[in-house]
């Protein structure tokens, strides 16, 4: 079961499922708000994905170093410290970890804001509040 | 027999909530989450909700008295609250948190004044019936889905 309450690290294993065949899908959901994060991990977790929550840019940076097997990263825009658009340049930035997608979540529909997301290699830029029909569409696309 | 009465007052309850403005389609996307694995996701969203927003509203308080005149601050306090409010459904306290930031717009400090009394007081009153509706839904005992007004 999934579990959100809190700050810094969250892990949830959910059932098998997510992907094509192997292990669910590793997914990495960063939000500084306990509320988001809650409600991210919850449409994950209903779509067989594992999800870890992280609430910081800073924290997903530190768990992206340590582990191999995220697939996916789902991240709202504006955060304190480094915003979603911060950590998605520092991902696409690394020879290890560009590869992994990266989605950006906001509750602003800024046309500008989503151009620069998209540019800098954004899979999808996701306004809230997100539904899952959102996840399904933006995953389906985007993963193999 | 009393299950069924109590189902049927938390339903009542949550039409009510509804139909008033309290809360809108996001709650009832929140309670679709749940599931076997998971059966009172709703109930700790909202608690998660509560307890970072009485947060978010000290930080306000304390924001508007130490930094008077600074809109720019109380604005971007007041967003993070109103990001939480949408998050859960809470429309009415979403539209007060809008009317704040209008105000913070528009460098009205006794507007933004007014607006944080009914920010408070909204979130006094939707703690207070989220809780009725929760406890019902605990006396009742499990349900196989959530229900949304109107019965659908």
């Amino acid at each position: 079961m999934s579990s959100v309450a809190g700050g810094g690290v969250v892990g949830a294993a959910a059932a098998a499922g997510g992907t094509s065949g192997g292990a669910p899908l590793h997914v990495l959901a960063v939000d500084d708000s306990s509320v988001d994060r809650a409600v991210i991990s919850g449409i994950l977790r209903s779509s067989r994905f594992r999800v870890t929550a992280v609430d910081s840019g800073k924290r997903a940076l530190e768990l992206l170093g340590s582990e191999n097997n995220v697939g996916m990263i789902i991240t709202d825009y504006w955060m304190p410290e480094m915003t979603g658009y911060e950590l998605l340049k520092k991902v696409k930035e690394s020879s290890k970890l560009k590869q992994i997608p990266v989605v950006i979540m906001s509750s602003e529909n800024v046309p500008t804001r989503i151009s620069r997301c998209l540019e800098e290699g954004a899979e999808d830029f996701l306004v809230k509040p997100v539904r899952p029909s959102d996840v399904s569409r933006v995953f389906n696309r985007v993963l193999p | 027999m009393e299950y069924a009465n109590l189902r049927r007052q938390a339903a009542s309850l949550k039409r009510s909530l509804f139909d008033q403005g309290y809360l809108d389609e996001q709650f009832c996307q929140v309670e679709d989450l749940q599931d076997e694995a998971s059966p009172n996701f709703a109930e700790e969203v909202v608690s998660l909700f509560f307890k970072d927003s009485a947060r978010l509203v000290a930080n306000i308080e304390q924001a508007m008295e130490k930094y008077p005149g600074d809109f720019n601050r109380w604005d971007a306090h007041m967003q993070q609250l109103k990001g939480s409010c949408f998050s859960i459904g809470a429309s009415k306290m979403n539209n007060e948190c809008t009317s704040f930031r209008n105000s913070c717009g528009e460098e009205n400090a006794e507007g933004c004044r007014r607006s944080f009394q009914k920010v408070k007081r909204e979130h006094a009153i939707l703690r207070q019936k989220l809780e009725s509706y929760f406890q019902l839904l605990r006396q009742a005992g499990p349900t196989r889905t959530a229900t949304r007004p109107g019965g659908k």
